[in-house]
């Protein structure tokens, strides 16, 4: 049994008196890419904007549960949201890169928290470029503007100013489907590269690109988690009705 | 009538009233600069103002007009940010800060010579200010901010939220997401807004002339020591301004160039502010390139 990074337990999120998230009970292991899939409005993209608390910032939103990043609780009253976004990065579906240069970009995380050594900076541009698949396409323009790349090479610049931050987990929440099918097929690798030494949790509508990619899936519907287990072995064989429906096509 | 030519008819008409405003605007300032830049040298411009005789210049009032846009911009500009970045980025959507909004809605909408004569009542009598600089820079600021406010939170609002998102997930906290993105990618659409209110209070009159006075006592360039009574960075001395002389000279002007220092002074006037018109959009534009690539 492989170590849990994250654990979550009866997770229960309200919009208002609305219950989005009705009870999720969750473990995450380290290393490897697991996919969040689910019909739109299921509450999966919720889910994971709890796991680094940036659900903090829509107002009326009450949480109850547990969430705990290596045996620390991420809701505790002592817990620091911004010490807990170092360790959780996240990706968003739209490419969300500063209006800065694309050096700039990926060492914001470094400068805010104080590293001022040129070399250090300039070493973890390409190692974060690098890992990202990014590094061969804007090695010779690092310092325009990070706005003038493509959709998907500002997504990936996206990726690697997380990656700069070296952080424990990446959240990704459908961070291609604003993106073209070569752009998506360069995120995919990239994410494949980098299961190796991160935990990748994604949230995805393209079923395929969950069963391309990911180690594990987690299925959810109507605010509940509906089955989790092993990509292929889910897609192949769901336990659960609601499952081979959804796989199948049969609605979502 | 069928639709293509009703489509026809409101097009010309619609040009038709653009081309109106165009001509005014441009009648006006044919008409002024026409009337004003033959008397413009540098003599004029430099020299100072005579009251009795001909030959007198508005170097006084000029630099009056530039010093004391400076000091309020001084006041005024931390004021509005900070505001700005309170409204926009901070406050939550209730009774207080609607009624904050509302409070710079109505002061903005102040005529600007009922905040001059609440400033001359306030700084100048009350609390002993006299006619000075400092008073005026104070009136005008209270005329200034509720515009500047508005502007940089504008400026503040057109960045995405995603951005905040990604400064946030990057492990920021909401002050740094604020100083070092936020505001950063804010900065062009900021200096613009500051530009272009340096150019309203550049031409404001009726602020000032109950709070910085109408008289331009002689200035010795030569003494930068600002506590002393004929240097020009005293804030204490009484400044009439290039807007401010306009209309004095036009209301109880007795030298005999009166009309023709009226002409040059209004030219003056109205090419400052254009130029800060300019200046604005090209600093504007230049600043975006400048930071969006280092």
């Amino acid at each position: 049994m492989t170590e849990k990074i994250l654990t979550t337990h009866d997770l229960h999120l309200y919009y208002g008196n609305k219950e989005a998230l009705k009870g999720i009970n969750l473990d995450f292991n380290r290393l490897g890419i697991t996919a969040l899939i689910g019909p739109s409005g299921c509450g999966k993209s919720t889910y994971l904007r709890t796991l680094n608390r940036m659900n903090d910032l829509i107002p009326d939103v009450t949480i109850t549960g547990e969430v705990k990043f290596q045996g620390r609780d991420l809701y505790a009253p002592q817990a620091d949201t911004v010490e807990i976004r170092k360790e959780i990065g996240m990706v968003f579906q739209q490419p969300n890169p500063f209006p800065f240069s694309i050096y700039e970009n990926v060492v914001y995380g470094l400068r805010i928290a104080g590293v001022r050594d040129k070399s250090v900076l300039d070493e973890a541009v390409e190692k974060s470029l690098r890992q990202a698949a990014v590094w061969d396409e804007v090695r010779d323009h690092l310092h325009e503007s990070a706005l003038a790349l493509s959709g998907g090479q500002q997504q990936r610049v996206c990726i690697a100013r997380v990656l700069a931050v070296s952080p424990d987990i990446i959240l990704l929440d459908e961070p291609t489907s604003a993106l073209d099918p070569v752009s998506t097929s360069q995120i995919e690798a990239t994410l494949l590269n980098l299961r190796h030494d991160y935990t990748i949790i994604i949230v995805t509508h393209n079923l395929q690109q969950a069963s391309r990619i990911s180690d594990r899936t987690a299925f959810f519907m109507d605010g509940e988690l509906v089955e989790v287990g092993n990509t292929k072995e889910m897609f192949l064989n769901p336990e659960k009705k609601k499952t081979e429906d959804y796989l199948s096509g049969r609605f979502g | 009538m069928n639709a293509k030519t009703s489509n026809k008819i409101a097009v010309a008409t619609l040009y038709l009233i653009a081309l109106i405003v165009v001509l005014i605007l441009l009648s006006l300032l044919g008409y002024i600069l026409y009337n004003g830049v033959p008397v413009i040298s540098w003599h004029f411009l430099t020299a100072p103002a005579k009251a009795f005789t001909a030959g007198g210049g508005i170097g006084i009032q000029l630099f009056n007009s530039f010093y004391l846009l400076i000091l309020s911009m001084l006041i005024c500009f931390p004021i509005a940010l900070g505001a700005a970045i309170y409204l926009n980025e901070y406050a939550k959507q209730n009774w207080v800060t609607a009624l904050i909004r509302n409070a710079i809605e109505i002061l903005s909408s102040l005529p600007s010579v009922v905040v001059g004569l609440f400033g001359f009542l306030l700084f100048v009598v009350y609390f002993g200010l006299g006619f000075s600089i400092l008073s005026g820079a104070i009136a005008l600021t209270f005329f200034n901010l509720p515009l500047l406010t508005r502007t940089i939170e504008d400026s503040l609002s057109a960045i995405p939220d995603a951005q905040r998102e990604g400064g946030l997930a990057l492990g920021l906290s909401r002050w740094e997401t604020v100083t070092k993105i936020i505001v950063p990618a804010a900065v062009p659409s900021i200096i613009t807004g500051v530009i272009l209110s340096a150019g309203r209070v550049f031409g404001e009159a009726a602020a000032l002339i109950y709070t910085a006075g109408q008289s331009a006592p002689a200035l010795n360039f030569a003494d930068w020591n600002p506590f002393n009574i004929s240097s020009p960075l005293n804030p204490m001395r009484p400044a009439e301004t290039l807007a401010v002389h306009i209309w004095k000279i036009n209301s109880e002007g007795i030298m005999p160039d009166a009309k023709a220092i009226s002409s040059g002074s209004s030219a003056v006037l109205v090419i400052a502010i254009l130029l800060f018109n300019f200046a604005a959009r090209f600093i504007g534009r230049r600043l975006y390139k400048r930071l969006t690539s280092s």
